[in-house]
C-alpha cells in the first residue's frame, strides 16, 4: 500500500531553483514573440489594392464617357462631377449638408443602440421573448426601411422625428440580432468560468456576458450602422420640406429635379464616402483591436 | 465568505480553529440524467469526506461521472438524492481548458475574481501581484491570455482559483491537455501551493501516476454507474516525482484495480 522510505536527498531550495529556471525555460520556449509589420509593407499590402481599384473605376467611367456610352447630360464625365463638387464646397453649403445627414445619422445610431442592446439581451436571455419575438426581428431585417418612410410620413408629418423613426426601425432590429447572435456564440466554458468564480446576475451580465459577446455585437453594430445610414437616406430622398434641413438625400433629389446628373453623381459618392468613412475611421479600428486583444486576428 | 488570508502561518491556524474538520461531505449522493422512464444513473451512493487541508484524488475511467460530481460540488448542478455540504462556502473550480477572459489581462481575470469575492478595489491590484507571485507568474499581470503558454495559462487559471479565497479547490483534469515536462512542473507547483496555503483540494483525474504523485489519498471510482470501488492512502512524503519507485509500485497496484473495474464492463 503506502510507501514511506524516501529516496530523495535533494534539498527543496535546490530544487526550488531547478524548478523556476526550468519554469521560466518553457514559458520563454512557448511564447511566440510578435513583431509589427513594416511601414512599407502596409502600403504594399493594404494601400496599393485600394487605390489600384479605385483608378480602375476611374479610368473605366472616363472611358465610357469619352465614348459616350449615354448621352453626356446622362453619364457626365468624372472632371465635371469633380468640378461640381468643388463648385458646391465654394458655395459654402456642402460641409452643412455633409453635417446636416452625418449628425441625424450618428444620433439615430446611438439611439438605436440604446434600444436594441437591452432588447438583444432580453431576446437573447428570456426565452419567452426569444420566442415571442425573435422572428420578429429577423424579419424585420429583410425589410427595407425605405417601406416604412410612408407610414412614418403619415404619423409624424415631415419632421426629424419622421426620419429618426425610419432610421431607428432600420437599424435596432441589426443591431438586437447582432448582439443576440454574439451571446449564442459564446464558448459555453466562459459562462460556467464565469458562475464558478461568481460573477453571477448584473455583474456576470457586465464583465462576462457582454465581453464575451462583443465580437457579436461589433458586428451587429456596423450592420446598424449601414442600416442607419441607408434608412437615412430613403427617408431624407422621399422627405422634401422646407423645414427639414438639407442631407445628402435631399442634395441628391435637387439633382434629380433640375436634371444635374453632375450633381446627383456627386451625391451618390458623398454618401458612399461618409458610409465608407464612418467604417473604416470607427469600426474598423474597434474590431481590430478587440479581435487582436483576444489573439483573434490572424495576420495574413 | 470570510475573506481569510490565503497563506495562513501556524500561528493564524491555532486562533481559528475550524469548528468542522472536512472541507467537503458528501452523503449518499446520487445523480441520474435523463426523463423519467430511462433513466441513466451516473453516481451512486456516494459518501466521501474531504479533510480540511487535505489533497485527494478522484481516479476513474471515462464514464465514472468524475466531472459530474465536481459539478455538484460548485453547485453549478444538483444531486438526484443525498446532500453535499462544504463549510467554506463555494468552492474554487479549475477546468481542463484554461477558461480564462481572453477580453481580460492575466492580471485582471485574477481581480474579477478578488471582485466577486468582495475585496475593496484599491486592494485587487496587490493582491493579483501577489497571485501571480504564488504561482511564479510576477510580472504577467499585463499579459493578454493569447501571449501566454499552455503552462502559463493553467498558472493563471490557478491564481484566479485562489483569488476566491475558498477552503477548497476543485481540479477537473486541469493539466490533462500540458505535456509531459510542463505537467511535471506543474505538479511541483501545485503541491507547493497546496502545502503554502492549506487549502484542500478535491482533483479529478484518469492518469494514475499524476493521482499517486500529487494525493494524500486516492478514492477509485468505478464506471457506469459511478461507485467508489477503492481507496488508497499515500503516505509516501512530498515532494514526489512521477519516476518515484514508490510512486510507480502504488500506480501499477492501483492501475490493477482500474483495470479490474474496466474489465467488468466489457463482460455484458
Amino acid at each position: 500500500m503506502a510507501t514511506t522510505d524516501s529516496t530523495s536527498d535533494r534539498s527543496t531550495s535546490d530544487q526550488s531553483t531547478d524548478l523556476t529556471e526550468l519554469e521560466a525555460g518553457l514559458d520563454a520556449l512557448e511564447t511566440h514573440a510578435t513583431s509589427r509589420t513594416p511601414i512599407g509593407q502596409v502600403l504594399l499590402h493594404r494601400v496599393l489594392p485600394p487605390v489600384t481599384a479605385i483608378v480602375l473605376v476611374l479610368a473605366a467611367w472616363q472611358l465610357a464617357y469619352v465614348l459616350e456610352i449615354k448621352e453626356d447630360y446622362q453619364l457626365p464625365g468624372p472632371l465635371q462631377v469633380w468640378d461640381t463638387l468643388v463648385d458646391q464646397w465654394y458655395k459654402g453649403t456642402l460641409f452643412d449638408v455633409i453635417w446636416t445627414s452625418v449628425s441625424r445619422g450618428v444620433l439615430g445610431f446611438l439611439i438605436a443602440v440604446a434600444i436594441g442592446t437591452p432588447l438583444g439581451l432580453l431576446v437573447a436571455k428570456v426565452r419567452f421573448v426569444r420566442t415571442a419575438i425573435g422572428p420578429l426581428l429577423t424579419g424585420l431585417q429583410s425589410l427595407p426601411s425605405v417601406a416604412w418612410v410612408p407610414a412614418a410620413i403619415i404619423w409624424f408629418g415631415l419632421t426629424d422625428s419622421m426620419i429618426f423613426a425610419v432610421v431607428l426601425l432600420g437599424a435596432v432590429p441589426s443591431i438586437a440580432n447582432g448582439l443576440v447572435s454574439g451571446i449564442d456564440q459564446i464558448p459555453p466554458l466562459y459562462l460556467r468560468a464565469g458562475r464558478v468564480i461568481g460573477a453571477t446576475g448584473l455583474t456576470g451580465v457586465r464583465h462576462v456576458l457582454l465581453p464575451a459577446a462583443l465580437p457579436g455585437y461589433l458586428s451587429g453594430l456596423k450592420q446598424g450602422w449601414a442600416f442607419s445610414w441607408r434608412s437615412l437616406m430613403a427617408a431624407e430622398i422621399i422627405a422634401h420640406s422646407p423645414d427639414l434641413g438639407a442631407g445628402l438625400g435631399q442634395l441628391l433629389e435637387t439633382g434629380r429635379a433640375y436634371q444635374d446628373m453632375p450633381l446627383v453623381l456627386t451625391a451618390i459618392l458623398l454618401i458612399l464616402v461618409v458610409g465608407i468613412a464612418i467604417d473604416l475611421l470607427v469600426f474598423a479600428p474597434i474590431e481590430r483591436y478587440v479581435l487582436r486583444s483576444r489573439g483573434l486576428l490572424v495576420t495574413r | 465568505m470570510t475573506p481569510t488570508a490565503l497563506v495562513k502561518t501556524p500561528a493564524e491556524g491555532q486562533q481559528q480553529a475550524p469548528a468542522v474538520e472536512y472541507a467537503a461531505r458528501f452523503s449518499h449522493v446520487s445523480k441520474s440524467f435523463g426523463r423519467r422512464g430511462e433513466q441513466q444513473l451516473v453516481l451512486d451512493d456516494i459518501s466521501l469526506d474531504v479533510e480540511a487541508g487535505s489533497f485527494v484524488t478522484l481516479l476513474g475511467a471515462s464514464g465514472c461521472g468524475k466531472s459530474t460530481l465536481l459539478n455538484l460540488v460548485a453547485g453549478l448542478d444538483k444531486p438526484s438524492a443525498g446532500t453535499i455540504e462544504v463549510p467554506g462556502g463555494r468552492p474554487a473550480l479549475m477546468f481542463q481548458e484554461h477558461a480564462l477572459f481572453p477580453w481580460l489581462t492575466a492580471g485582471q481575470n485574477i481581480e474579477l475574481a478578488l471582485k466577486t469575492r468582495g475585496l475593496p478595489k484599491p486592494e485587487r491590484r496587490g493582491e493579483a501581484e501577489r497571485l501571480l507571485e504564488l504561482v511564479r507568474l510576477k510580472g504577467a499581470h499585463r499579459k493578454r491570455v493569447h501571449e501566454l503558454s499552455g503552462g502559463m495559462r493553467q498558472r493563471v487559471a490557478l491564481a484566479r482559483a485562489l483569488a476566491q479565497d475558498s477552503q477548497l479547490l476543485l481540479m477537473d483534469e486541469p493539466f490533462a491537455a500540458l505535456d509531459a515536462i510542463t505537467r511535471d512542473v506543474l505538479h511541483e507547483e501545485l503541491t507547493r501551493i497546496w502545502a503554502e496555503t492549506q487549502v484542500s483540494v478535491l482533483f479529478v483525474t484518469h492518469n494514475v501516476r499524476e493521482a499517486v504523485r500529487l494525493a494524500q489519498r486516492v478514492v477509485l471510482l468505478s464506471s457506469r454507474p459511478g461507485r467508489i470501488a477503492h481507496e488508497w492512502q499515500v503516505d509516501y512524503p512530498q515532494p514526489r516525482r512521477v519516476e518515484d519507485a514508490a510512486v510507480a509500485s502504488l500506480s501499477i497496484e492501483i492501475t490493477e484495480h482500474l483495470r479490474g473495474e474496466i474489465r467488468r464492463h466489457g463482460h455484458h
